[in-house]
């Protein structure tokens, strides 16, 4: 069977000839140095010949692949290169990858997120090779005077029957003038020979030799360095300041406070800022920057009840932020008292009141988790360089077709005036979706007229975040007197988001079923942190079904199948949103793999979860052993189905890093706050999980099939907060509710 | 400001700063060299790890004026093709994902190797601890100083 895929041409400019233009970006290092063409690659040659927006070629046969989603960790700057190869049928070896210009008509979204690079990209990038094929044979075909039909290509040259025979790069200039294909063939998964081939990250080299890859590392001539003093708390406002002293220091050029949005701008669902009004500190170099900003005399007071508009999901509205000044104690008590309240009925299959009634046993439980900070290790920094009639804005940004319609309003310039670059950025986890700092960062150049880069110091980039909302739900579950489940009642909040997946597992496997939720406003800023509301819900759900299945005597990989049977035969309600057999399958391998119901294996503290998010199913076994008194995980197995896998080794690489991250994150991460202001500030305490304490072995098992890539970055890590509650409980015989676990063990 | 003769990778550089400023800032911003990461600025991330006559410091708490005639080494140092032993066990494991510890962690890595060139797990969790990676490379990096040690 082959894949015949009609081309978008919204996303198919016509092909042209590019000569001189190997660099289309000046932000743009030396095209990757794979080994065996170090040289090509070093000497970038002059002419390239633009077959599509993805793929230049040059006489002498060196591919440039443009990777259009930014790089933070993900391996999209290798996989996403891959696909377009596999169809362009060129050797590996040959190919340069460059991270493309922000350019959303020619390359699409170019949104890094919600796992989505690889799924959204498959079949653009795949059409773009095998389009850029089909013109090079074309090429060949008119050259030779032959029908295209009877010429062939191997990897990187195309062959005629007559024997005739021309590498790539001798058809690359004429194949640029011929028309983009209306319709191309794309290869079947068993004829793959570079997808689902493990290959090195492209930046791997540059990486490990500490080139200037991030934004962080950029740099231009006469480049000022600024720093934001933002306020102490979320609450508090700016009242008044003296810079007089800071402003004496060696190297400072300006200090100032500004407004990022004008009176009644629109926010976008990604223009979340945590304050309007800062103060920023200009000069020429880092230390000195940081030294001049101590000396700032600042007064701040009470922002009280905020009104704003908020454009976005769910349209425009009014909203009132209130000025509260939040105590991570109150937080909790507020919560525990919403939970009281009636909620909003978001799912309701059968009659669940009845149920419960009828009960012979009702389990309830509650689960809370605390706000997440991102803590990407390369701290919030961009560079801009404004003038009065263009801005260039570069750095680490998961989403720049989001922040241009916010640039082009707050700086007053037309959006085709404004050059958004892309850098490869150390870690997101979804905070860089949310581009304050690039807009701080265009404000501060707007007034200095003067190319500036914006750091935040960890505190800054700790205290002022957009957070991990702060979650709480409460599950319940009736058996009857034969200790069968049925009903199912999950109903959950949050400051400011409630984290309720209403059609998710196990809707759809209970008969009487009920979802609700609240939400409760706050001045705290939130956002997406890997896989959100998930990385909540799989931790909350997945330990209450391990409490069910106990109550039930059933084995926790048994009672979840049966549930998924169920579903599957003869699912309840509409809308469910997951394929129970992928489901099933994942928790399957993961029976086997792990030795689940092996003899040998009994006698170990082990735990289990599996969940679906990112239309992608993973499921962990997770081992606790003791360490010197501690619960220390020490195995892990993990099984995933994220359908086709496009580089293997770096994407077992991902899963076991969400693993870390899990285990990370269910240990000890905790955001709190005193009166608005955040209490953590730095690695000092802010616990991130270190080698010591990863697990000794994470066992990674993919299911095989032919199905279209789904999700990657974020559907291991939900899981693993579950996995490891229901080991803890083998472990210590305790039930963890509340996390981090490590603040609940030292509690008991 | 103070002017300071600092031997770089094997290179003498002058520089004119104010005594307080730590080397990592010294590198980044006024040598151009960038390799060497800021992560946290307190001694907490190991982000910004170089070496200091072969051992491993942290750049961020390290101001220039205690530094004298000891010798620095960065990233930049090791090799630029990436063709140190520890760097090329890096990349045969294909460690990084974001990339941005590990600077760090190689620079921590060929210290430990340098007083310690068998080391153990143990050992390898004991001295690797101060640097964190948020990506959760932490088993990767591990295989890639164990084979680094067999070189
Ligand atoms: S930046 Fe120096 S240890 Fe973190
Ligand atoms: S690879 Fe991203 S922080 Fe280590």
């Amino acid at each position: 069977m082959e894949n015949t895929n009609t081309q978008n041409r919204r996303s198919f400019l016509k092909s042209s000839m590019l000569a001189g233009g190997g660099l289309m970006l000046s932000f743009s290092w030396l095209a990757n140095a794979q080994a065996a063409d170090k040289m090509a690659a070093m000497n970038l040659p002059d002419q390239w010949n633009e077959l599509n927006g993805y793929i230049k070629i040059t006489p002498d046969n060196v591919i440039k692949i443009i990777c259009p989603n930014p790089e933070f960790g993900q391996n999209v700057m290798t996989s996403l290169p891959m696909m377009v190869a596999e169809e362009l049928d060129v050797d590996w070896k040959n190919v340069v990858v460059e991270m493309g210009p922000h350019d959303n008509v020619k390359l699409g979204m170019q949104f890094t997120g919600g796992s989505n690079s690889v799924r959204m990209y498959w079949k653009p990038l795949r059409n773009a090779g095998a389009s850029a094929r089909q013109m090079l044979i074309e090429a060949a075909a008119q050259t030779w005077g032959v029908p295209a039909s009877e010429i062939t290509t191997q990897t990187g040259v195309l062959l005629h029957s007559s024997g005739k025979s021309a590498k790539y790069g001798e058809m690359a200039s004429k194949a640029a003038t011929i028309p983009v294909p209306k319709e191309v063939k794309l290869k079947t998964p068993k004829d793959f020979s570079i997808v689902s081939h493990s290959k090195k990250n492209t930046e791997g080299v540059k990486v490990v030799t500490g080139k200037p890859l991030f934004g962080i590392d950029y740099k231009v001539d006469g480049m000022l360095i600024a720093m934001i003093q933002h306020p102490p708390a979320f609450g508090m406002k700016l009242k008044s300041f003296d810079a007089s002293q800071a402003l004496k220091m060696p190297g400072i050029k300006d200090i100032f406070s500004f407004k990022l949005y004008y009176d009644g701008f629109e926010q976008g669902g990604f223009d979340t800022r945590t304050s309007n009004e800062m103060i920023a500190i200009v000069g020429k170099s880092t230390w000195e920057v940081m030294n001049a900003r101590k000396k700032i005399k600042a007064q701040w007071e009470p922002t009280g009840d905020i009104k704003e508009t908020m454009m976005g999901r769910g349209g425009k509205r009014e909203v009132t932020i209130p000025g509260r000044l939040e105590t991570t104690s109150d937080q909790l008590a507020l919560m525990a008292e919403y939970g009281k309240k009636p909620a909003q009925q978001l799912r309701k299959d059968g009659d669940p009141e009845t149920a419960f009634i009828n009960a012979a046993l009702v389990i309830e439980r509650t689960y809370n988790a605390p706000f997440l900070a991102h803590n990407t290790m390369e701290p919030m920094n961009f560079f801009a360089h404004v003038s009065e009639d263009k801005a260039l804005v570069a750095g680490p940004l998961q989403a720049p077709g989001w922040m241009e319609p916010t640039l082009s309003k707050i700086l007053n310039l037309p959006a085709d005036k404004i050059e958004i670059q892309m850098t490869r950025m150390g870690g997101g986890f979804g905070r860089r979706a949310y581009g304050q700092y690039v807009y701080e960062a265009a404000r501060i150049s707007q007034r200095l007229k003067a190319p500036v880069k914006l750091i935040y110091t960890r505190e800054d980039d700790m205290t002022y975040g957009i957070y991990r909302p702060m979650y709480t739900a409460t599950y319940r579950a009736a058996l009857d007197a034969n200790k069968n489940l049925i009903a199912f009642h999950v109903k959950g909040g949050g400051i400011p988001e409630n984290p309720i997946h209403a059609n998710r597992f196990p809707a759809g496997a209970v008969d009487n079923y009920l979802a609700e939720a609240w939400e409760i406003p706050s001045n705290i800023t939130i956002g997406a942190f890997r896989a959100p509301r998930s990385n909540f819900n799989a931790a909350a759900e997945q330990s209450f079904l391990d409490e069910v299945a106990e109550a039930m005597g059933k084995d926790p990989i048994a009672f979840r199948l049966d549930l998924l049977k169920r579903a599957k035969e003869n699912p309840v309600g509409k809308n469910n949103e997951y394929d129970a057999d992928r489901y099933a399958g994942v928790l399957e391998l993961l029976r086997e793999k792990s030795g689940w119901d092996k003899p040998e294996n009994k006698g170990k503290k082990r735990g289990v979860a599996a969940y679906f998010c990112h239309a992608s199913y993973a499921g962990h076994v997770v081992d606790i052993v003791m360490r010197d008194g501690q619960p220390y995980v020490e195995k892990v197995t993990s099984a995933i189905d994220c359908g086709i896998v496009v580089n293997p080794d770096a994407a077992k690489n991902m899963v076991q890093g969400a693993v870390v991250d899990g285990i990370g994150n269910a240990f000890y991460g905790a955001l709190t706050h005193k009166n608005g202001a955040a209490e953590q500030s730095n690695f000092h305490n802010y616990r991130i999980i270190r080698h010591n304490e990863a697990p000794k072995e994470i066992d990674v098992h993919f299911v095989q099939n032919d199905i279209d890539p789904t999700g990657l970055g974020e559907p291991p890590f939900p899981p693993v907060f579950g996995a490891v509650a229901n080991a803890l409980y083998k472990s210590t015989g305790k039930r963890f509710y509340n996390q981090p676990f490590s603040s609940e063990m030292s509690k008991s | 400001m103070a002017k300071y003769s600092l031997k770089i990778n094997g290179k003498t550089q002058q520089i004119d700063v104010d005594p307080s400023t730590p080397i990592l800032w010294v590198l980044r911003d006024h040598l151009n060299m960038t390799g060497t990461k800021f992560g946290c600025g307190m001694a907490m991330c190991g982000a910004c790890t170089v070496h200091l006559d072969g051992t491993a410091v942290r750049s961020c708490s390290l101001p220039v004026s205690a530094v004298g005639k000891q010798a620095i080494t960065t990233i930049e140092g090791l090799s630029a093709d990436g063709t140190h032993p520890v760097q090329k066990a890096w990349i045969e494991h294909d460690v990084a994902q974001c990339g941005y510890c590990q600077s760090g962690q190689i620079m921590s890595a060929t210290a430990l190797l340098k007083t310690n060139p068998n080391p153990t797990d143990e050992d390898i969790d004991n001295y690797m601890s101060g640097n964190i990676c948020r990506c959760g490379t932490y088993l990767r990096i591990k295989e890639a100083i164990k084979a680094a040690a067999q070189k």
